[in-house]
């Protein structure tokens, strides 16, 4: 049983993701070869190479591969995919974006977002945002999985596996790569933030947001996320949606201020460790999820938890 | 150009599903069901292609139930002109959708699909790209913008950290996400109209597809529940439990 692992990374660093990946492909069982794709990304695949438990790292290195493009990258893993057992990626929207690609070509159903590994065939994955958990046996030959990174530990360095080169296959040559627009916001991404809070409608605008909100998030170190209500009214951007429709989030500590608790919402942030509720509503929904509930007036409680943070923070 | 449109009938996003006691799935009988939030958005950006004479045709395709038939003729009031509705009883994979979508895309030549990233009942987050690749077709994925020009299909998509902009040699595929658009609602009038438009009925046997599961389902289970926290008094208080347990400082 050998599994074959596709590194998350930007040609420049390894993404914790795929230390992540790693610990889920090491459940099933075998061996993990690594496949570090890309354009100039030596570096990625010398670091993929340090890892605990990785047998050999397979270096794609070719213009094609610079952007992740689905149609090159799917094509690279099927003339990769024979000596495989399983071919397994992080959930990201990388992930997400090849795998099913590479499933179709190789007549498979992909399991998306593993959450936990019962065995080489088994898995448990949400279904319904999370409100439900399902297990499921794959009586595919190939198994290929896509692994919910939150919610398993990442696998740290301690080997020396060879790095080999692999020879890039043949660029379908139908999608071009035109541009990037890269947040530049000194916040962590909603998706991999440790700390997340986010606001409801009770926000009532966008600059509310800036003066109550981030400040408290900047102390925190934290993303900053947003309801559904929130993003409908223009009080936020939808890709700071938290959500049934919007991320998936499930942060070692989630503040929700000003959110009733839709479901939709619960669906999106009910995984995180520790959640903390503000709201005026004593009765809000939200405050059976929360671990710490605090009824309060959100314009008098933030700008208190900034005061708070910033004693500890020096 | 004729654009195909895939919709899903799926359980309201508004509903708290549960899962059966038994654990062999969730409780679908006298629950609301709706189009797949995502398809609404597929359905809304090929009206405004259609609109903006871009393209001449929607056919909104659903594989599922008869009532699937229900969730086409939303398609259909909203601005689609026809259906397909391939009838099948029970869960259908991806997989297993994206051959009969492949076996559609053959028969009708469109020039675009656009579907939604996701079914927000399974997640899966496959079907798109499972048929893109079975059509050897491109794919522009979790697309919050869409620019048709003549073959050339620009998609800026929502990548983790940011956007990418990808040009597409169409035909092609496209899945949405919720930046794309915000979909209309249909009126009454064209909800009068729709159903006076055509809805084709086909089998997965006509396509000659196999939709037998890949998947054996072992159990459903609800998510380990949360127990009830504690009310603190004071942003001061929440910033001690909060370091107790270890999440700051």
């Amino acid at each position: 049983m050998t599994a074959l692992l596709v590194a998350e990374h930007d040609n420049k660093s390894l993404k914790d993701s795929t230390n992540k990946a790693l610990t889920a492909a090491k459940a099933l069982g075998g061996d993990v070869h690594v496949l570090v794709a890309g354009a100039g990304c030596k570096a990625v695949a010398d670091a993929a190479a340090k890892l605990d438990g990785v047998k050999k790292v397979l270096l794609a290195d070719a213009p094609a591969y610079q952007h992740a493009l689905a149609e090159p990258l799917a094509a690279l893993i099927v003339s990769l995919a024979g000596p495989y057992d399983a071919i397994v990626a992080p959930a990201t929207t990388n992930g997400k974006n090849v795998m099913p690609r590479v499933a179709a070509l190789l007549d498979v159903m992909q399991v998306s977002e593993v959450s936990k590994v019962i065995g080489p065939d088994t898995f448990e994955r949400p279904i319904y945002a999370g409100n439900a958990v399902l297990t499921v046996k794959s009586k595919d030959a190939k198994k290929i999985l896509t692994i919910r990174t939150s919610t398993f530990q990442p696998t740290g360095e301690g080997g020396s596996a060879p790095v080999e080169a692999a020879a890039a296959a043949a660029d379908p040559g139908i999608s071009f790569f035109v541009g990037e627009e890269l947040s530049k916001s000194d916040r962590p991404e909603l998706t991999s933030a440790k700390i997340i809070i986010s606001g409801g409608r009770a926000m009532q605008s966008r600059d509310n947001f800036t003066k109550y909100i981030e400040p408290v998030a900047d102390r925190l170190g934290a993303a900053v996320g947003a309801s559904r209500a929130a993003v409908d009214a223009g009080y936020a951007p939808n890709d700071w949606q938290v959500g049934q429709t919007g991320k998936v989030v499930a942060p070692e500590l989630y503040i929700a201020v000003g959110i009733s608790g839709a479901i939709q919402h619960l669906a999106g942030m009910k995984d995180s460790k520790v959640i903390v509720a503000i709201n005026k509503d004593e009765e809000a929904p939200i405050f059976q999820v929360a671990d710490f509930g605090l009824v309060a007036d959100l314009y008098q409680a933030l700008p208190e938890l900034e005061a708070e943070l910033a004693k500890i923070k020096r | 150009m004729k654009i195909l449109v895939p919709v899903k009938r799926v359980v309201d996003k508004d509903i708290k599903i549960r899962v059966k006691a038994d654990s062999s799935g969730v409780e679908l009988a006298n629950v609301k069901m709706s189009m797949n939030p995502f398809d609404e958005i597929a359905v809304e950006e090929a009206i405004r292609l259609k609109e903006a004479n871009k393209a001449t045709e929607i056919i909104a395709v659903s594989i599922g139930p008869q009532q699937a038939a229900e969730t086409i003729r939303t398609a259909l009031a909203m601005g689609a002109d026809r259906g397909i509705l391939v009838k099948v009883d029970g869960p259908v994979e991806p997989l297993a959708v994206a051959k009969i979508l492949k076996a559609v895309v053959d028969a009708e030549k469109p020039g675009l699909v656009i579907m939604g990233k996701q079914a927000i009942d399974d997640d899966c987050n496959q079907t798109g790209q499972m048929l893109a690749a079975l059509t050897g077709w491109p794919q522009g994925t979790f697309a919050s913008k869409l620019v048709v020009d003549g073959e050339t299909i620009q998609v800026t998509r929502e990548v983790d950290g940011g956007l990418q902009t990808v040009k597409l040699k169409g035909p092609a595929i496209v899945t949405t996400d919720l930046r794309l658009n915000e979909p209309r609602y249909a009126s009454l009038p064209n909800i009068m109209k729709a159903k006076k438009k055509p809805i084709e009925e086909k089998t997965p046997e006509a396509y000659g597809v196999d939709v037998k599961p890949r998947l054996e389902v072992v159990k459903t289970v609800e998510p380990p529940g949360r127990k009830s926290g504690v009310k603190v008094g004071s942003s001061a208080e929440l910033v001690g439990k909060l370091k107790d347990a270890g999440v700051i400082g």
